[in-house]
């Protein structure tokens, strides 16, 4: 029993780790593919290809002094970033890296990383609400209510996926895709023609759950200044910025999982993490790729598409998802 | 062809048909109409008018579809008269550039607003009050829009002191 | 995307954009009354970078009141001076040289070029698109790189003089700009791909901020702002000046009067800037660059005189008020963005925040020449 403790605690201490070490170097990631992108070196100073960045970016922020705006709610001031890494990590607990390498595996596995990612939603009205600053609240009512309107399709697309795995175990949901590309969730089945489909609006609907541009909202500085972190400095503007990119990797985890059949081999060869590793990396290659191309969208063009388009789409993937798997 | 028109149109104002002619350089001229030479003062017609003229002058302008350029003021301190001066221009190709103009006395600045004719008269407007204290009856908000909130002095005035 | 507002009293509040926000490029300060994301009213404040460049006009003769022109717009300069040293040259009866009118008109497009780029960058950015900016700052580097080379300057220009021009151009120059032209065109076809045809921005700026040609008549808004609402009016065309009737160019005018036409209008207005430049190049004719006869002290004649030119934001206009004097009674500078700017109260209203501030950012608002 005791052994199984320690277990888990060694396990969870590596997911804060990688969570972190995530976090951190997507930045420098980030940063980087920026520059890319847009013709221009990036950091490139601190260390060989500017790793020493994140780190030294750490320090800095660390030393700052912690400013809370006069008039705000301190505790939901103080509250909110931590609000915004701990459900990200904890959603990490979960993840099954390799067949071994999952920190506690667990039959619920799906919906407790749902559970975890409302708690983002939460994280960034606290904000917004504590700092007193109109900018800050109109981000936050605007994240809430694209958070909200984006979990609805994002859940229907991964419940078509359990309806298939007949699982939400995500150990389980992986080995069903196991055994080459083409039993991949991500390509049609016959008890699902419209997998592709499915895949794309997981894809999307993870890009505006974890506030990414296009879908950047919740932050829109052109707009809103800072969006919901207007007031924030020091660490609690880091704490901010770190569970962005952890949610990142979360999403870009889950879609893995549930399309890309998570540490699988595509043509069957050394199954493994490193395959896992790749497929994410890609995934959040994607994602930077896509907000240094995009320009923003508009809040109501978001709603409208979620409301409009996905929800319908995934209602009707699922409908037809379900009527297939009773006639085969 | 819109310059003639004009011309006529805003001869029609004055009770005497003959234009004013303008009076040795420098000195006040009577209110007319004066066609110019473009090529040497880069518009086409000026017209002076009475502050009571002002705004049925601007309506014919305004009928006459011209788009309003800008609106400043002209401090004459020797003549004590402040000068109102407003430009028009056309979108289309049958140029005509005209400018109004209407003196008033130093001690008494006061010009009807033309803002009820072009909305876009509102800012030229405040920065004119700004600049020389001129009082456009009838403005809508005439608070300083350049200067600073509390500005209680007209820098473009020739007596003005900083 | 316009709602009814049904407003309660005491249901709205009060956002402070600006002096210092990121949409506003500049101390802009727009009071917005909102009701949640919908501003019922707007009222623009000006005046946080104000310098009385009229006083000083006052106070100065002609030609030290060279430099100051270059202080209004300092992305578009050149457009500035030139309408000063046409006024001046108008109003004195000053012959230019011919090949100063061309390099005069050469450097002025190049500049509106370099304007337009930076316009196209920053408005991109408005609407979250970082990139184009990075893309369009590197092509403005070369213009501003030539420029710098003849001009001495890289953004406040005080390069024309009464009669002609301070600096020859030389090989150099004509062959970085003749190298610089293919370079840019294939730069424009990239943007055409990257922003224009995104789905996203064309839904972002499609019938956002509808400014109708009356609105604009009674605002007198002029540039793109008019030309985005179908009116087809550039002082280039309809007030010939300079070497502009040496020249074949098109205005281009788009009647959907929203974001998007003034978007377009300004982006075809780089390739017909890139049509003058080449032009102007291959015709440029020799001889000297500044007049013979030019009064050392330039007096002007008692009299009430008016120029206007084309900048990159508009028809910009200085009027001198003369005495005889060495330097001017009075000196006006009508200010395109000005009124361009003025619209922005009236035409925003019912709008959402953000599409508000898509639409500010069309109007191309350069605030050191709104507020002067």
């Amino acid at each position: 029993m005791s052994l199984t403790v320690l277990n888990v605690i060694v396990a969870v201490v590596i997911a804060i780790g990688f969570a972190a070490l995530n976090a951190a170097y997507l930045v420098w990631a980030e940063r980087r593919g920026a520059a890319r992108i847009q013709r221009r070196p990036g950091p490139n100073i601190n260390g060989p290809f500017g790793l020493l960045q994140p780190p030294l970016d750490g320090i800095k922020l660390m030393t700052k002094q912690i400013m809370i705006p006069g008039g705000a709610d301190k505790i939901l001031f103080m509250v909110a970033p931590v609000l915004a890494m701990a459900p990200a990590i904890l959603s990490f607990v979960t993840i099954p890296f390799s067949e071994t390498i999952v920190a506690h595996n667990m039959d619920i596995g799906l919906l407790m990383i749902f559970a975890f990612a409302s708690m983002g939603a939460l994280a960034v009205l606290f904000a917004g609400w504590g700092s007193r600053n109109k900018y800050s609240v109109m981000a936050s009512v605007r994240a809430v209510s694209q958070n909200v309107s984006y979990e609805i399709p994002m859940l229907i697309t991964a419940i078509t996926v359990v309806m298939i795995t007949g699982s939400m175990d995500l150990k389980v949901i992986t080995n069903a895709q196991a055994g080459g590309f083409w039993h991949w969730n991500i390509f049609p089945s016959l008890h699902s023609p419209l997998m592709p489909l499915s895949f794309i609006l997981f894809f999307i609907c993870s890009l505006a759950e974890t506030n990414r541009a296009p879908f950047d909202l919740g932050e829109a500085e052109s707009e809103l200044v800072a969006g919901f972190h207007t007031e924030y400095g020091s660490m609690g503007f880091g704490l901010f910025f770190m569970g962005e990119y952890a949610n990142i990797v979360i999403g870009a985890s889950l879609t893995t999982i549930l399309f890309l059949g998570g540490w699988d081999c595509p043509f069957g060869l050394f199954p493994g993490v490193w395959w896992f590793l790749l497929k994410i990396y890609l995934l959040i290659a994607t994602f930077i790729w896509i907000r240094w191309t995009f320009p923003r969208t508009t809040i109501y063009g978001l709603l409208n598409l979620s409301w409009k388009i996905l929800i319908p789409l995934s209602l009707f993937n699922l409908l037809l998802t379900a009527g297939l798997l009773k006639v085969f | 062809m819109i310059q003639e028109t004009t011309r006529e149109a805003l001869q029609s104002l004055f009770a005497e048909s003959a234009p004013a002619v303008e009076v040795e350089a420098g000195a006040p001229r009577g209110n007319g109409v004066i066609t110019r030479d473009y090529n040497a003062h880069g518009y086409h017609l000026d017209a002076q008018v009475a502050a009571d003229q002002l705004v049925a002058a601007v309506e014919i302008i305004d009928q006459a579809g011209f788009f309003i350029e800008s609106i400043t003021g002209v401090d004459w301190i020797k003549e004590n008269q402040l000068e109102v001066i407003y430009d028009f221009s056309r979108y289309d190709f049958d140029t005509c550039r005209v400018v109004i103009r209407t003196r008033v006395p130093r001690d008494q600045p006061i010009v009807p607003t033309i803002t009820t004719i072009y909305a876009g008269a509102n800012w030229h407007e405040r920065e004119t009050h700004d600049f020389f204290g001129i009082k456009f009856a009838g403005h809508p908000h005439l608070i300083p829009l350049l200067l600073p909130e509390d500005a209680d002095f007209h820098p473009l005035l020739k007596d003005f002191k900083a | 995307m316009s709602a009814p507002i049904q407003l309660q009293p005491g249901e709205t509040f009060i956002l402070n954009v600006g002096p210092q926000h990121p949409a506003t490029h500049g101390v802009l300060r727009v009071k917005m009354e909102m009701d949640g994301e919908y501003i019922v009213k707007a009222e623009t404040v000006l005046g946080y970078v104000h310098r009385m460049h009229e006083k000083m006009g006052e106070n100065r003769t002609y030609a030290q009141y060279l430099p100051n022109l270059s202080r209004l717009d300092y992305l578009g300069a050149l457009g500035y001076t030139h309408g000063h040293v046409l006024l001046i040259e108008r109003a004195a009866g000053i012959e230019v040289p011919e090949r100063a009118e061309y390099i005069r008109a050469i450097t002025v497009e190049l500049n509106r070029l370099a304007s337009h780029l930076f316009w196209f960058g920053c408005y991109v950015m408005d609407l979250g698109g970082f990139s184009p900016l990075m893309y369009a700052l590197e092509d403005r580097e070369y213009i501003l790189d030539m420029l710098e080379a003849v001009t001495g300057a890289r953004l406040t220009y005080c390069y024309y003089r009464f009669g002609g021009l301070y600096n020859d151009v030389d090989d150099d120059f004509i062959e970085a700009a003749n190298r610089f032209i293919p370079r840019m065109r294939k730069s424009l076809k990239k943007y055409a791909a990257l922003v224009t045809g995104n789905i996203i921005f064309q839904k972002r700026l499609e019938g956002i901020g509808h400014i109708s040609a009356e609105m604009c008549r009674k605002y007198g808004a002029t540039g793109a702002v008019a030309r985005g609402s179908g009116i087809d009016f550039d002082v280039r065309k309809n007030e010939p000046y300079s070497v502009y009737p040496e020249f074949d160019f098109d205005i281009p005018v788009y009647h959907e009067c929203d974001s998007m036409a003034r978007f377009k209008v300004r982006m075809d207005e780089m390739e017909q800037s890139l049509r003058i430049i080449e032009q102007g190049l291959a015709k440029l004719p020799g001889g000297p660059i500044m007049a013979e006869k030019k009064p050392k002290n330039i007096k002007l004649p008692v009299g009430d005189f008016y120029q206007a030119v084309e900048t990159a934001r508009g028809s910009f206009g200085i009027r001198i008020v003369s005495d005889g004097d060495k330097n001017a009674y009075r000196l006006k500078l009508r200010s395109p963005t000005y009124s361009n700017m003025h619209l922005f109260d009236e035409a925003c209203e019912g709008m959402m925040i953000m599409d508000a501030l898509a639409f500010m950012g069309s109007l191309d608002l350069v605030i050191p020449e709104i507020d002067r």
